[in-house]
């Protein structure tokens, strides 16, 4: 098949390599060297999408990452499927296959384009901002069309197959695009010594040498890119990164690179190979050689296909020797977009003219267009294109010398092409992304990078610099400034840059938007912003609206949204408000970018942290045993903790009610290990426990454990725990599993910025032992066949704990009790965990000795009303509110964590919401935790609610269902009912009780 | 993502390794049962939001897991120094 606008000769395409691929299910032939826009635009394909409110077809505008039309949809199976791939920055590969994502059923043939019609005077300017300002339901019923419409590309259903990557890197020099001014900076950063990161978007690096026809020493410009490459790449500290986009820049010279490693090879990596990476680097100087992008002019109809950025059809002439149409018209404010006129005529097709908007063009350029005989059209504009798929000719007309008005009549042009050049914007992206405010130059008639707190260097095209001699020289300088700054000396000695052409060049005008016969809003719609449909008429009605800053503008219209960032039409967009406005540009604003700077896929984002390794798993010593027996696990925090162990059919609750029972009954035995256990010592330690708890700690005895409540200096509960005695400096404190490390912290803090000189030292030791707890009434029977303790209950008494041997293996054994019944906790070296637990079941079969989960354990505290801080506590409460005022001291001589707290007026009122126990009416009913309490049922909606439920099981012991929860002056409300509205109907009556319901007098766990 | 230098490790390290701790220099009262509920509800809620300089206590969390403080500017980001606690800033904005 023939590709129609492919040049014979030239470019850096290999003919050699034929390769096909699909576009919206036709096959097409390119070449290796082609992107999938240049393979397109060979082809001879127009449209490649529908635009976004008005559905109307779209053509490749731009060849890099600014194109805001040719967004695709690639991938040939359901599982490689990526959206919002820029056609331009896609390089092709054999298989490829791709389609338009705008357009429904497809884009020739576009059935929204009736809707887009209507979706035109549905979807006005201000859309968003007025949809958004309506009730949420409005937006429901838009999206579903909007997004039918958009076609904003998909993501796969599939499992992505692929592997992602992510890297650190620290360097002396973070060195942005690989253009005449990054390689030349690179050149003298690689001979000073220095670590260098050199990062391109493009798939081989040269950035506009790779299309210049412009020489260096009288040689193609491409040949010095090749020996500059070759130079770096043999220095042992460069790092080259082609087909890598820098994204993000961040604070502290921290920089996010996202290299595309295989897209280039085919839908998926070949095997064993990392499909894309995320570079993470910490630059000590950054320098941003990154270039300019082509400003297209706005003017009527200049969507229509076969519009095109001059600078553009340049590209796609030198570097793929594909010539996008027949018949050029080029309108110009600048002499440098002559080069595409002259491309056009070297490469053979028509130059109908050139339109240039000064009155007065003079320079080289200028000069070889005359030379070539190529008709010029001076003070003149292009103010309507006409065609529909695509051009087929235009309008012009004179300007007057502001080119704010037209000064003649209008004469129409017959041609298929229209590129345009308005000037170039620097790519000033990555140093906004810091905060820095670009500054507005007249001169270049661009915004170029502002003051930044960051160490950059800027050269080259970003800086309005764009003659090839001035930008080398620039880039060396960056790259000798930045070596300096990073302590590599005098770089830049010994430099010899490569010759340039002289071109002589005449003054551009400062141009953006061509006026047109018709006032703005009558005439065709002129586009500013391709990829949201923002128009000059749409613009122009927000400015009336009373939209004055550029920042509502763009919000009103949707400019600059999206992944196309306002690479093309930011400018353009300032330019129109600010004359409609009646004032500069500077004076309207200024134009701000945000990270990414093109679309980065989750993959890369993600890299190896999915799947299993998402998290941090943790497990204890004894998880292959859980496993072994069937354990269901639940996640607290990042551990794995067993629920429970269901055996044979059971349910879940058949279950649970076996494990709480065999407990009470005889003993069963719970993997405590996750638990937080903090080791303190030193001469202060019981002191400082005594500030951070809320109860009393100086007289514990060694060989004595205390419950302890911490609260916040607000008097909020926020954790709890035993804490052990060890010896007299020396203790062991115990904190819920989720807040062990905040506890560390919360201790570290206070010894650190409130009472250093309490000599005392905190460590995690909760990883370095195994703790099961045994419990029930056969637990001491069942201990004493392993020990070598001393079990007696008067001599080893509850709160009591020992160190001694278990199973053979020296244990620290507290007598604590989560669950009321006679326990023994038993705390061994990590690694013999599994031993002892295995051993506890091997004398424990005749007790029945039962392993239960946390779902058990919470059922057995829930029957003893004990709290579990995080679940009974929300740090809305305090101890008092809790009923545990027992374990709160007025006496200790120190003003502990949360006593002044406590004490605050609000604090102290006798009605404040107070943890009660609840008893259904119905034994039988379990009311859902959460589940608010009423004092009448029939009270209108919205009822007067008095506190949740926060506990709340089905207890197989008691026979009936018990609860927690929280209730207004409950505690004063002792024996009274409360009501729970359900949102299924159901109202469950309960009755305030004391929380402690099964064994009150703690008479099971003294035994 | 900040490059923070931790006065006690004598190293520049990643963000990720520290946790940001909220204003610095609040002295825990000497005599908080001597204090009123409005002084007491200063020291507990009341925090400055300054655009500019701000002092800040960090922690070196999965580093040394000591504390220190930082003068950080809060428009720019700039980390304009660090110091150990119990150590007044030498960087402060001008009154
Ligand atoms: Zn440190």
């Amino acid at each position: 098949m023939s590709q129609k606008n492919r040049l014979a000769s030239g470019g850096r395409v290999d003919r050699a390599k034929a390769l096909n691929f699909s576009y919206n299910g036709r096959q097409y032939p390119g070449f290796e060297g082609d992107t999938v826009a240049s393979a397109l635009l060979a082809n001879g394909v127009d449209i490649v999408g529908r635009s976004f409110k008005y559905s109307r077809p779209r053509g490749i505008i731009a060849a890099g990452a600014e194109e805001p039309n040719a967004v695709l949809q690639v991938g040939s199976t359901e599982a490689t499927q990526v959206p919002n791939v820029r056609a331009t920055q896609q390089s092709l590969f054999n298989g490829l296959v791709c389609s338009a994502t705008n357009g429904w059923p497809n884009a020739d043939l576009d059935l929204m384009g009736y809707v887009g019609k209507v979706g035109g005077r549905m979807m006005p300017p201000g859309f968003y901002y007025k949809t958004f300002m309506y009730p949420q339901s409005l937006w429901e019923t838009y999206e579903k069309f909007i997004r039918k419409a958009a076609g904003l590309g998909r993501s796969s259903t599939e499992r992505d197959p692929d592997m992602y990557d992510k890297v650190n890197h620290h360097c002396d020099l973070m060195i942005v695009g690989a253009g005449p001014a990054g390689l030349a900076a690179a050149l003298v950063a690689a001979r000073s010594g220095a670590r260098v990161i050199l990062a391109d978007e493009q798939s081989e690096f040269g950035g506009s040498l790779l299309d210049t026809r412009e020489t260096l020493n009288g040689r193609p410009a491409a040949e010095w890119v090749a020996t500059v490459v070759a130079e770096l790449k043999q220095h042992p500290e460069v790092l080259l990164l082609p087909r890598s986009t820098v994204n993000g820049y961040h604070d502290h010279n921290f920089l996010t690179i996202h290299e595309r490693c295989t897209d280039h090879l085919g839908d998926q990596a070949p095997a064993g190979q990392v499909r894309q990476r995320m570079h993470r680097v910490r630059a000590n100087q950054v320098v941003l050689a990154t270039g300019a992008h082509e400003r297209p002019l706005v003017f009527g109809n200049n969507d229509v296909p076969g519009c095109m950025q001059a600078a553009a059809v340049s590209t796609y002439i030198n570097r793929y020797a594909v010539v996008p149409g027949k018949e050029l018209v080029l309108m110009t404010t600048n002499d440098h977009a002559y080069q595409a006129a002259l491309d056009w005529h070297d490469a053979g097709r028509k130059v109908v003219a050139i339109v240039d908007t000064r009155q007065n063009p003079k320079g080289d350029r200028i000069d070889a267009a005359r030379s070539r005989g190529l008709k010029i059209i001076a003070g003149s504009g292009v103010i309507e294109v006409q065609g529909s798929k695509r051009v087929t000719g235009v309008s012009i007309a004179p300007l007057n010398a502001a080119g704010d008005a037209l000064a003649g009549s209008v004469e129409r042009l017959s041609c298929d092409t229209v590129a345009s050049s308005g000037g170039w914007s620097p790519v000033i992206h990555l140093s906004c992304h810091t905060g820095s405010r670009p500054e507005w130059r007249d001169d270049v008639i661009g915004f170029v990078p502002g003051k930044t707190v960051q160490k950059q260097h800027c050269a080259g095209g970003i800086n309005g610099t764009y003659g090839l001699k001035a930008v080398l020289e620039e880039g060396a300088r960056a790259g000798a400034a930045a070596c300096e700054a990073a302590g590599f000396g005098d770089a830049a000695k010994g430099i010899s840059l490569p010759l340039a052409e002289k071109v002589r060049e005449g003054k551009a005008m400062a141009l953006f938007h061509i006026p047109h016969t018709k006032p703005t809003s009558r005439a065709p719609k002129q586009f500013v912003d391709y990829q949201n449909d923002v128009t000059a008429a749409g613009i122009e009605l927000a400015t009336r609206e009373g939209f004055e800053s550029i920042e509502h503008v763009k919000r009103y219209t949707a400019m600059g949204f999206g992944t196309d960032q306002g690479k093309l039409g930011n400018i353009n967009g300032m330019a129109v408000a600010a004359k409609s406005l009646n004032q500069t540009i500077p004076q309207t604003g200024t134009t701000i970018f945000r990270p990414n700077y093109t679309p980065v896929t989750f993959g890369a984002v993600a890299g190896r942290d999915c799947g299993a390794l998402f998290d941090v798993n943790r497990f204890s010593a004894m998880h292959k045993w859980h496993v072994a027996n069937g354990a269901l696990f639940e996640d607290v925090g990042q551990w794995k903790r067993p629920w429970y162990f269901p055996q044979g059919g059971e349910t879940m609750q058949q279950a649970l009610d076996r494990e709480c029972k065999a407990t009470r009954e005889s003993v069963g035995i719970l993997d405590a290990s996750t638990l937080g256990k903090i080791d303190i010592q030193g001469k202060d330690a019981r002191e400082f426990l005594a500030r951070v708890y809320t109860n009393a700690w100086a007289k514990l005895p060694v060989g004595k454990c205390r419950y302890g409540l911490m609260c916040g200096e607000d008097g909020m509960v926020f954790d709890d725990g035993v804490t052990s005695c060890l010896a007299d400096n020396h203790f062991l404190m115990t904190t819920t599993t989720g807040g062990a490390a905040r506890v560390l912290e919360w201790l570290e803090l206070y010894h650190q910025t409130e009472w250093p000189e309490l000599e005392v030292y905190f460590s995690s030791v909760t990883d370095h032992w195994a703790t099961m707890t045994i419990s029930g009434p056969n637990a001491r029977k069942l201990l004493s066949e392993l020990t070598d303790l001393d079990l007696d209950r008067d001599t080893f008494k509850f709160m009591d704990w020992r160190q001694g041997d278990v199973a053979g293996v020296p244990a620290r054994v507290f007598r604590i009790s989560f669950t009321g019944e006679l326990s023994y906790e038993i705390n061994v070296q990590a690694n013999y965990g599994l031993h002892v637990w295995e051993k506890l079941f091997e004398h424990g079969a005749k007790y029945n000795l039962t392993p239960y989960g946390t779902e058990t354990m919470h059922v057995l505290r829930a029957e003893k009303g004990f709290i579990i801080a995080g679940q009974d506590t929300d740090g809305s409460v305090t101890p008092i509110d809790l009923g545990m005022s027992w374990c709160v001291s007025n006496t200790k001589p120190f003003s502990y964590i949360g006593k002044r707290g406590m004490a605050r007026e609000d604090c102290v009122r006798t009605d404040r919401k107070h943890l009660v126990g609840l008893k259904t009416r119905d034994p039988k009913v379990v009311i859902p935790e959460g589940a608010q309490a009423v004092n009448d049922p029939k009270q209108p909606i919205p009822m007067t609610m008095l506190g949740h439920v926060t506990s709340s099981y089905y207890s197989a012991n008691l026979g009936h269902s018990v609860a927690m929860g929280f209730v207004r002056n409950g505690h004063n409300r002792m024996g009274e009912t409360v009501f729970y509205p359900l949102a299924d109907g159901r109202v469950i009556e309960a009755e305030i009780c004391n929380p402690v319901f099964l064994d009150p007098k703690g008479e099971r766990q003294n035994v | 993502m900040f490059y923070i230098y931790c006065p006690h490790c004598g190293e520049h390290r990643e963000e990720e390794e520290f946790h940001a701790k909220g204003q610095a220099h609040l002295a825990r009262p000497l005599d908080p049962d001597n204090c009123t509920d409005h002084e007491w509800g200063e020291y507990l809620y009341m925090r400055k939001n300054p655009r500019g300089l701000h002092h800040e206590i960090w922690i070196h969390a999965t580093g040394c897991r000591k504390f220190f403080n930082m003068t950080r500017d809060t428009v720019s980001y700039e980390i304009k120094e660090v110091y150990k606690i119990g150590e007044r800033p030498s960087v402060v904005a001008a009154s």
